[in-house]
């Protein structure tokens, strides 16, 4: 598996306060890879960096081997998509056409007469096929994230054809959905990553995290403060560390993958579920 | 390969295709229905006017000046009157009102603000403070040499005055190679609002005949157009209009923010320095060819919005088509209500623009309730 994308020791500050620190980390071919950690630990920051978004003062990113700062934005926009937080629109475009943005940027990787089929297979992958002809500001938020997921992937397909490792940047990608549509949408991120990709997510939901993460990085006041197969990296010591809650800690017996109910839940009675599924 | 994407369903597929379909008839018929009431509209200014002529009579001139048809007809005083007085108005007053339009347009997409104008962020304003500079002080400055001030330098005074603001307006805005849209559409307020209080103090120590020129200019007019002028104007302004089919891509993405726009590929700083520039342009030479008309630039971008969407392929291209018809169409009404005489156009747009601006924000107002 050879890294897509390589970050050393990446540092970020606003006004003084550091957002990030000492970040260093890589993206491999085929991997989904996620970040945790507490609110404002620097995961959005990191994800800003790493997208070329914001320009790190210290440190350094390669993606492919090349240097991330001073690539042209269309060639960036072939290697990478980015489905960001912010979904606001200002005017009032159709799902069909949000999700045609993907393609306005990626210069010669531009689909001729494809162009339709891929939207259509995006907001189908992404659920939004029946919305297309909606408009965007009239859907409720989950559906407007389903959209903004579909314009990544749109973004993705067409870059394809001018290049072959890619990388899909998601900052909370299912932070107002569904259970149903959460897994739908970490599904279709997993399976971009086993043709090849890499997945970089930002996510909220620990026990989600642990079950999509080939690599789960932890982020505690900008610093990575561990990465690894979460299997293998996450402790009682390391969540009470950083998220500074009890949790009860157990693993799931067929893959050994930890399990994670806060504590107080525990005490009100929630308890027996966890203990029937550790037991 | 292809990413892992589910494959679209035939009537999923169906319903798509259905969809588009009926979106691609709708902008054919609303792009065709424009350029035809802008032609009509066009036909019927070369006849309209103090001495009229029938628009039968107007086609044949034109044919006749285009080589069908009888040579002697071009020597007639209503040939004269249709080719050397009309024309170059009629073409004056479409060139400005596609700039304005597109100028409005490319505002709303860049500020991501339905209500951008270039009047708004003080482009208009700086041309019409530099022009009124021009007529107040550079007449007396030039009195004082003993001579008279040229026509045109009351063209270039306000082209001048319109880039200024514009540059600096885009000066105040950017820090570290990052223009912020907010702080240029504030900075555009204050700047315009200075820009106005200088104009009235210029009116203040203006003599009568001073005053009335600058009424005029501020009310607007295509009165002066020649083709002299028009000569000069059109290269100025006609950069935008090439330069539209290049902009619409990125802002189509900038409606998502400047960050998402980024990601998608677009470099969203050339696009903004780009558009910033020839807007400047555009409207400080419309704001010297025609005076400061207002509401155009607000009025056709909505309208061409509510028959075919936001897209700015296809939007920047109609507004254009349908500025132009709403320039020419006024300038009809201004020449028609009080014959002989004529009004200043800027009258009639707003007169026509600010009623049909308060409906729109109404309408706005019961779709967010609802």
């Amino acid at each position: 598996m050879a890294a897509i994308l390589e970050a050393r020791d990446l540092h970020f500050s606003v006004r003084g306060t550091d957002l990030v620190r000492n970040a260093s980390l890589q993206l491999d071919a085929g991997t989904t890879s996620i970040i945790v950690g507490p609110n404002g630990a620097g995961k959005s920051t990191l994800l800003k960096l790493l997208t070329g978004e914001l320009t790190p003062a210290q440190g350094e990113i390669r993606l492919d081997g090349t240097p991330l700062a001073g690539a042209p934005a269309w060639k960036l926009a072939c290697q990478r998509a980015v489905m960001a937080q912010n979904q606001r629109l200002a005017f009032p475009f159709s799902v069909y056409e949000v999700a045609r943005l993907g393609l306005e940027g990626v210069g010669r990787a531009q689909p001729r007469g494809r162009s339709e089929q891929i939207v259509a297979e995006a907001l189908e992958t992404a659920g939004v096929l029946g919305l297309a002809g909606r408009q965007y500001q009239t859907l409720s938020g989950g559906e407007q994230q389903r959209v903004q997921f579909a314009r990544a992937l749109c973004q993705l397909e067409a870059g394809r054809s001018v290049a072959e490792r890619q990388i899909l940047f998601l900052d909370e990608p299912i932070a107002s959905l569904d259970l149903c549509h959460q897994l739908a949408l970490l599904d279709a991120a997993r399976a971009i990553a086993t043709q090849g990709a890499a997945v970089l997510i930002v996510l909220h939901d620990l026990n989600l995290a642990v079950t999509y993460a080939d690599k789960l990085l932890v982020m505690h006041e900008g610093r990575i403060v561990a990465q690894g197969a979460p299997a293998v990296i996450l402790d009682d010591a390391l969540l009470r560390g950083v998220f500074r809650v009890d949790l009860a800690f157990s693993r799931l017996p067929p893959t050994g993958l930890p399990f994670l109910l806060p504590q107080q839940h525990l005490r009100t009675g929630g308890g027996s579920a966890l203990h029937a599924a550790g037991s | 390969m292809t990413l892992a994407m589910k494959p679209v369903t035939a009537p999923g597929a169906a319903a798509l295709a259905r969809l588009t379909a009926s979106r691609r008839q709708r902008n054919l018929v609303a792009g065709g229905a424009l350029l035809g009431l802008c032609l009509l509209l066009m036909l019927l200014s070369l006849g309209a006017g103090a001495f009229a002529i029938a628009p039968g009579r107007v086609a044949e001139i034109l044919l006749a000046r285009l080589g069908s048809g009888p040579a002697e007809l071009l020597d007639s005083r209503e040939a004269l009157v249709v080719l050397n007085i009309r024309m170059p108005r009629l073409l004056l007053g479409a060139l400005v009102g596609a700039a304005l339009a597109i100028s409005g347009a490319l505002m709303q997409g860049l500020f991501r603000n339905p209500l951008a104008d270039p009047g708004l962020v003080g482009v208009s304003a700086g041309a019409g403070l530099a022009a009124a500079a021009t007529i107040v002080l550079g007449d007396r400055l030039l009195a004082g040499f003993g001579m008279k001030l040229p026509f045109a330098a009351l063209p270039f005074g306000a082209f001048f005055g319109g880039l200024v603001s514009t540059l600096a307006l885009y000066l105040i805005a950017t820090r570290e190679g990052r223009t912020s849209v907010a702080t240029m559409l504030l900075a555009g307020v204050a700047l315009g609002a200075l820009a106005g209080s200088l104009t009235g103090l210029l009116a203040y120590v203006s003599d009568d005949r001073q005053l009335r020129d600058l009424t005029f200019w501020s009310m607007g007019s295509l009165g002066g157009a020649s083709w002299s002028k028009l000569s000069v104007v059109a290269p100025i302004v006609l950069p935008l209009l090439i330069a539209v089919p290049f902009l619409a891509r990125g802002l189509n993405a900038l409606m998502l923010g400047e960050a998402e726009a980024y990601h998608l590929g677009i470099p969203v700083q050339r696009i903004k320095a780009l558009a910033v520039l020839l807007v400047a342009l555009a409207v400080g030479a419309s704001v010297a060819a025609a005076g400061v008309i207002g509401f155009v630039g607000i009025v056709v971008p909505h309208l061409i919005r509510l028959l075919i969407g936001p897209d700015h392929r296809l939007l920047l291209p109609l507004a254009a088509i349908g500025g132009a018809a709403l320039l020419v169409g006024a300038d009809i009404v201004a020449r028609l209500i009080v014959i002989p005489a004529e009004l200043p156009i800027g009258i009639v747009t707003a007169f026509i623009g600010a009623p049909f601006f308060l409906w729109l924000l109404l309408r706005r107002g019961r779709i967010a309730e609802s």
